[in-house]
């Protein structure tokens, strides 16, 4: 490990342990240093961005596979925790039954069977592994097997993303129709508005976005990484050498749905809410922007590009909101002319 | 005025001419009484009968020349308003006889079927006096005559009226009952038709909108290879181009002709915002389809807020021309809108076209030729690059058509475009890349297994499974349905 790299993974263990707990929870508020809540909930979202960007970073940086589906995998991981999150409510909803409020809106008498064990903890960490990894593995074995690449496969990954946002959509499909779910009360028994939940949780994702980050760059750096760039180099040379790419191609693909999944369970508990529209096709497009942004291909850029572009969308939307789209639109065209390697292509040329 | 004054003059003075006891009648206190007074007054025919009904309805008839005050419940109510519409049978007017039998097509109190079977005899024109007899025939059904019912059964049997029918058909008498059935198969039979015709004409409208989205991307996509994720936004341009030119005719006696100018307008419009794109971003990007797709997209985010700031986040209103409301009445229960012809007209109209220009002009040769083979084109002196400008305008500005015409049937806001950028990528992608024909069999297979689907499982369940149709499809054939024949390790 280089020791620019040493000193910024110190740095962010410093600040994400150390200091953001101390300024936010041992600060009165009111205090010139206090860190309110917002700002806690603020970059634990980005946080959780910054681990979807990275997992797109693997599959498109590495291996050339660029995905338009992977907010699919994000929402799945949400929705898996969201579920949880749900049944911890328990008669305190608005009309205090043991089942969730939407589904006595629906006159429902009875979870129906996709809520199987949700009340437990460890089924939902189970789902949110299982649900985007099995989906990812069997989406990506077919369409890696028939050879399905570059923009067909980003066109692919769209559909699907869109065709599931669809079926959410519904509420016959059991998970709250278009409004998601949403007014957690608990996790694991502490209360999800508590400061120190929401610290232990801004904690859990710096040290989560912190260890994907190590155990990507391992990887990348592993044969297993060489023969990924490998395939997105030059896919054919790497067949003829012998290597069947299908395999490395669905692991890579499975492995970075997973992080996405784990992204969107810890996003959901900070944020409060999940609903649909985070399987818009518009938001994995945005994804793709991070890490383009970033730089593609080098996993710090993926965390910066993560950063910066969310930065800027909770700047604008606040200070001007109808000149944010101007901007993101200016942002991915300006990157893909301009800035191919990214923002840490530029700095690293210096 | 004057007509009006005459009546109130002479019902004052000749209300005793009306049969005088159910005049009485009506101002008992029993509601029963009242009903049976009202099917008198009814019976009698008598023209001034209308008048004092009238009068009831708002709570005082004359009588002898006093003013009786009545009491109307709705129950009351309701059998006034069809007295009122069975005397209206009698009227000269048809226009007015024609209102009075849809009013009476939901069926009427008994009493009142000796007054519409006397209108029924008496009707000339045919479409009020099948409505009366439908009318009738509903009535009767209801009769204790049980000659009369099998009647009115067998009448039901030549109308499209299933419901009274199913009624009929778990009647406790087996005969009825029996009957009934036979009827019910009959008119089944006979909508059956009808039902796949409606459905065969709901694909196929379906299927040219899709074909309208597609073909502008057949061209930019399948023979430039350019993604373009902004073709859904230039669709867009064309339905605002559209609201936009509607808005000069507005005022005008000629805004029947609107169309007329906004078809050019639209394709002009988005073929120039097209070729800017090409020329300021697209044109750097040639063979990075990836990159592409992201500035592609960043464009349509863009032109989306632009559109948004100019004209508001709200739909704007296209009205369509007079000659394109309604429809034409093909079968009883069918009716194919104005609007959804002149669009599968168009549709097929813009096809020939496009096709004509890419086969018979020179501007199509050379596309051909650049697509095919670039540097051999441009070893042959054709400018690739200006053809490439052209061909991207070419594709751009269909899309604009397809704006245009969409204008007729959905809303146009800011966000018309992102509706069918999925849907037209994937009708190019299943059809083909490359084919102009594959794009055209695709978005007609695709309108039809749609609409098929949407009959029996909804609207949202049949897009779902159509997209993940062609997301295994994709992966089964990933050249899509008519493919080009190559040997080559990349596609």
């Amino acid at each position: 490990m280089s020791s620019p790299m040493r000193l910024a993974v110190g740095g962010f263990a410093i600040v994400a342990f150390l200091l953001v707990p101390i300024l936010n929870l041992m600060m009165p508020p009111g205090h010139p240093l206090h860190l309110s809540a917002f700002w806690v909930t603020l970059a634990g979202k980005i946080m959780c961005y910054a681990i979807v960007a990275l997992a797109l970073d693997l599959v498109w940086g590495y291996a050339g596979i660029l995905s338009l589906g992977h907010g699919l995998f994000f929402a799945l991981g949400g929705y898996g925790m969201g579920m949880y999150l749900m049944r911890q409510i328990g008669r305190e909803g608005q009309y205090q039954s043991e089942l969730p409020d939407f589904m006595v809106f629906l006159d429902w008498k009875e979870l129906p069977w996709q809520w199987w064990g949700s009340e437990h903890f460890l089924w939902a960490l189970l789902l949110i592994v299982l649900v985007p990894g099995i989906l990812a593995f069997v989406f990506g074995y077919f369409a890696f097997r028939s050879r399905v690449k570059g923009v067909y496969f980003s066109i692919i990954t769209q559909a699907l993303t869109f065709a599931a946002m669809l079926l959410f959509f519904r509420n016959a499909t059991g998970f709250g129709g278009n409004n998601g779910f949403t007014d957690f009360k608990r996790i694991l028994g502490f209360s999800v508005t508590a400061p120190e939940t929401r610290m232990a949780l801004f904690a859990i994702t710096a040290f989560f976005l912190l260890s994907t980050f190590l155990f990507s760059r391992w990887l990348v750096s592993s044969k297993f990484g060489r023969v990924l760039a490998a395939i997105r180099d030059a896919e054919p040379r790497a067949m003829f050498c012998g290597y069947n790419t299908v395999h490395y191609k669905v692991a890579i693909f499975t492995l970075s749905a997973v992080l996405c999944g784990i992204a969107g369970a810890l996003y959901v508990p900070q944020v409060g809410i999940i609903n649909p529209s985070e399987m818009s096709p518009a938001n994995s497009i945005e994804i793709a922007i991070w890490v383009a942004v970033g730089g593609r291909g080098t996993l710090a850029g993926a965390i910066l590009g993560a950063g910066l572009v969310n930065g800027a969308k909770s700047f604008f939307t606040v200070a001007f909101p109808e000149y944010w789209l101007f901007a993101l639109g200016a942002i991915f065209i300006a990157v893909t002319l301009f800035l191919p390697r990214g923002v840490l292509g530029v700095l690293q040329r210096r | 005025m004057t007509k009006a004054a005459l009546a109130a003059f002479f019902i004052s003075t000749s209300a005793l001419a009306l049969d005088r006891a159910a005049v009485q009648k009506l101002a008992s206190d029993d509601n029963d009484e009242k009903i049976a007074a009202i099917a008198a007054l009814v019976a009698s025919g008598d023209p001034q009968a209308a008048e004092v009904l009238r009068q009831a309805a708002e709570g005082e008839v004359e009588l002898d020349g006093k003013k009786v005050e009545i009491v109307v419940n709705n129950r009351v109510r309701g059998r006034i308003a069809e007295a009122l519409s069975v005397l209206k049978l009698l009227s000269s007017e048809k226009s007015e006889r024609l209102a009075a039998a849809k009013a009476l097509a939901g069926g009427a109190d008994s009493a009142m079927l000796p007054l519409i079977l006397k209108a029924k005899e008496k009707e000339t024109d045919a479409e009020i006096k099948a409505l009366l007899e439908i009318t009738a025939a509903g009535m009767q059904l209801k009769s204790e005559d049980k000659a009369v019912r099998l009647a009115a059964i067998r009448m039901l049997g030549s109308s499209n009226h299933k419901s009274l029918l199913l009624e009929a058909a778990a009647d406790p008498d087996e005969d009825i009952r029996l009957e009934a059935q036979k009827s019910l198969g009959a008119v089944e039979a006979r909508l059956v038709w009808g039902e796949w015709l409606g459905l065969a004409f709901a694909g196929a409208s379906l299927g040219s909108i899709l074909l309208l989205a597609a073909l502008g991307l057949a061209i930019t996509y399948g023979l430039m290879g350019v993604i373009n994720m902004a073709h859904g936004e230039l669709i867009m341009i064309g339905a605002y181009t559209t609201y936009v030119v509607q808005g000069w005719f507005r005022n005008t006696s000629y805004f029947d002709f609107y169309l007329l100018a906004a078809i050019p307008a639209a394709f002009l419009v988005a073929a120039l915002v097209g070729m800017a794109l090409e020329r300021s971003v697209i044109r750097w990007l040639y063979g990075r389809p990836l990159e592409t797709l992201l500035a592609t997209w960043g464009i349509s985010l863009v032109l989306i807020q632009a559109v948004r700031t100019v004209f508001g986040a709200q739909n704007v209103q296209v009205e369509n021309p007079s000659f394109m409301s309604g429809g034409i009445q093909v079968l009883s229960n069918v009716v194919l809108p104005w609007n959804r012809v002149f669009i599968l007209a168009f549709a097929v109209a813009v096809l020939i076209g496009m096709w004509a220009l890419l086969s018979k002009t020179r501007l199509g040769l050379y596309i051909r030729g650049v697509t095919q083979n670039r540097s051999m084109a441009a070893c042959v002196g054709v400018p690739t690059a200006r053809v490439d400008t052209w061909a991207f305008g070419l594709g751009s500005g269909i899309a604009g058509l397809a704006g245009c015409a969409l204008s007729q049937i959905g809303n146009v806001g800011p966000d018309l475009g992102q509706g069918y950028i999925v849907d037209s990528f994937l009708v190019v992608v299943f059809g083909g890349v490359g084919q102009l024909a594959g794009t055209v069999y695709a978005a007609l297979v695709l309108g039809f297994a749609n609409k098929l689907l949407e009959s029996w499982s909804g609207a949202v369940l049949a897009k779902i499974a159509l997209l993940v149709f062609i997301i295994i499809f994709i992966q089964r054939r990933p050249q899509g349905l008519f493919a080009l024949k190559g040997r080559a390790v990349e596609a």
